[in-house]
């Protein structure tokens, strides 16, 4: 009997996992099923460059059955419920898939209304219809008070709020706006960034560039009419323009199904991936409750491991120690505004050590981004 | 766990800057003024982190206790 694979969820981390799976297991073995709620893969970090007018929304987003190798069958429908007891996750449309290793990849979701008046008050780039609506104020804006800023921890892609900050910085530079707007980054720590070597790196950039740093600001409420913002520290900020982060929480499956933590992120074994409450469910990218960055590339990395354990298990052997450890490998770009970027490749116990930011590491982002849809998830780099 | 009571109690010794830091501020934004909470954290950054962040909050750090590999931080929402 060949061994029933589920993966549930079809961004980076689902379609990666399954393509590596039908790559390395041998016709027959196994049935690889990936369940997706819209069949749509959407390529996020793209939503930034949307909402600058670097890119128009055609370029993000691609039919996800052509991103999965052929004998990986693709299902459209809703998990509505995990079964960790019984292997078999429940859909919304048709019956339950049962598994006999289940892959859960079922990512972060923006809460719209963690924050009173952030939906009605602020914008964002972390949708595509975020994107696009802060497209359209940014083209009339005119100058005035803009506050950039993170809503909520923890959230998707850690660098992309600062990235924001120093490219509109660009963009209201070049639309000659720039000295007529106050750009303030507000942050819920002690400093721009979660890691401190980049936040080194970064906070004497953004004083240079004017854009003021405000630290200790966890956002309590907006006030649509004033347009203000109040922190739990007891500040406000008055602004013309916010975009702000939204705070993110795990999947409704995975709330729904009791297998989170309060913030619905599931609990994780850093090394294994595997999930504390079952040997044969696994969690990659930004479902998993890991003290590790929420971004494709954690997915990216973690991939191979899950495949490697899965794998070993239906060809009977004990995995490859070397092959089946997650040690919390990340890498991504960040850019710097003035067409330069560095890099933050990190693990669970190096921090990164990001070098001068450079025209190189704007360019090596640019062509990353290009060439997405032909490596990342068909498992190719 | 350490001397001085309190009414919460997070373990945060699993987690990474700013890790301890972000699980005490949902903890006082979830608390009733008046209460104290304690966290327990592994990572160096907390005894200047927290420490800061009581400060600006406005709340009161009534004491921070060493143990063996980590500190207990206990802070009273003041208002």
């Amino acid at each position: 009997m060949p061994a029933d694979i589920v993966v549930l969820g079809g961004g980076v981390g689902g379609a990666l996992t399954a393509n590596l799976l039908s790559k390395r297991l041998p016709s027959g073995s196994a049935r690889i099923r990936v369940l997706d709620e819209t069949g749509v893969h959407v390529y996020q970090p793209g939503f930034l460059y949307v909402a600058l007018d670097q890119a128009n929304a055609g370029w993000l987003s691609r039919d996800l059955r052509s991103l999965l190798r052929d004998d990986v069958e693709l299902l459209i429908d809703r998990a509505v419920r995990i079964d960790v007891e019984n292997g078999a996750v429940h859909l919304e449309r048709e019956g339950a898939l049962h598994y006999d290793f289940l892959v859960v990849t079922t990512g972060a979701q923006p809460d719209w209304d963690g924050v009173p008046g952030l939906r009605q008050a602020t914008h964002n780039f972390y949708s595509l219809i975020g994107a696009e609506r802060l497209r359209e104020a940014l083209r009339t804006f005119d100058g005035g008070s803009l506050v950039v800023g993170v809503a909520g921890m923890p959230y998707k892609c850690p660098p992309a709020p600062v990235e924001f900050a120093f490219m509109v910085d660009d963009y209201l530079r070049r639309r000659k706006v720039r000295d007529r707007t106050r750009i303030r980054f507000l942050s819920p720590i002690n400093r721009a960034f979660t890691i401190e070597s980049a936040s080194k790196l970064v906070q004497p950039l953004m004083e240079k560039r004017g854009i003021e740093l405000e630290t200790f600001v966890n956002v309590e409420t907006v006030d649509p009419d004033k347009r203000r913002l109040t922190s739990l520290e007891g500040e406000t900020f008055d602004f013309d323009l916010a975009v702000l982060v939204p705070p993110h929480v795990g999947a409704t499956v995975v709330r729904d199904s009791g297998l989170g933590d309060p913030g619905g992120w599931l609990p994780t074994d850093p090394a294994t991936l595997q999930l504390k409450s079952s040997d044969r469910v696994f969690a990659i990218g930004d479902a998993t409750d890991l003290p590790i960055s929420k971004s494709g590339s954690t997915a990216h990395f973690e991939a191979p491991v899950v495949v490697e354990q899965v794998v070993a298990a239906i060809e009977g052997r004990a995995p490859n120690p070397a092959k089946s450890r997650y040690r919390g490998k990340v890498t991504c770009f960040l850019e710097t505004g003035r067409r330069q970027a560095t890099i933050l490749v990190f693990d669970y116990d190096h921090p990164p050590k990001p070098p001068r930011p450079s025209f190189i590491w704007h360019v090596a982002k640019w062509l990353f981004n290009r060439v997405y849809w032909l490596t990342v998830p068909r498992g190719r780099i | 766990m350490g001397t001085t009571t309190a009414d919460l109690e997070i373990d945060a010794r699993g987690s990474f800057c700013p890790g301890p830091l972000m699980e005490l501020i949902k903890a006082v934004r979830q608390s009733d003024v008046g209460k104290k909470i304690a966290v327990l954290s592994r990572d160096p950054g907390s005894r200047t982190d927290i420490p800061a962040w009581v400060k600006k909050a406005g709340h009161d750090l009534v004491a921070i206790e060493d143990a063996d590999d980590y500190a207990r931080f206990v802070v009273e929402k003041t208002h």
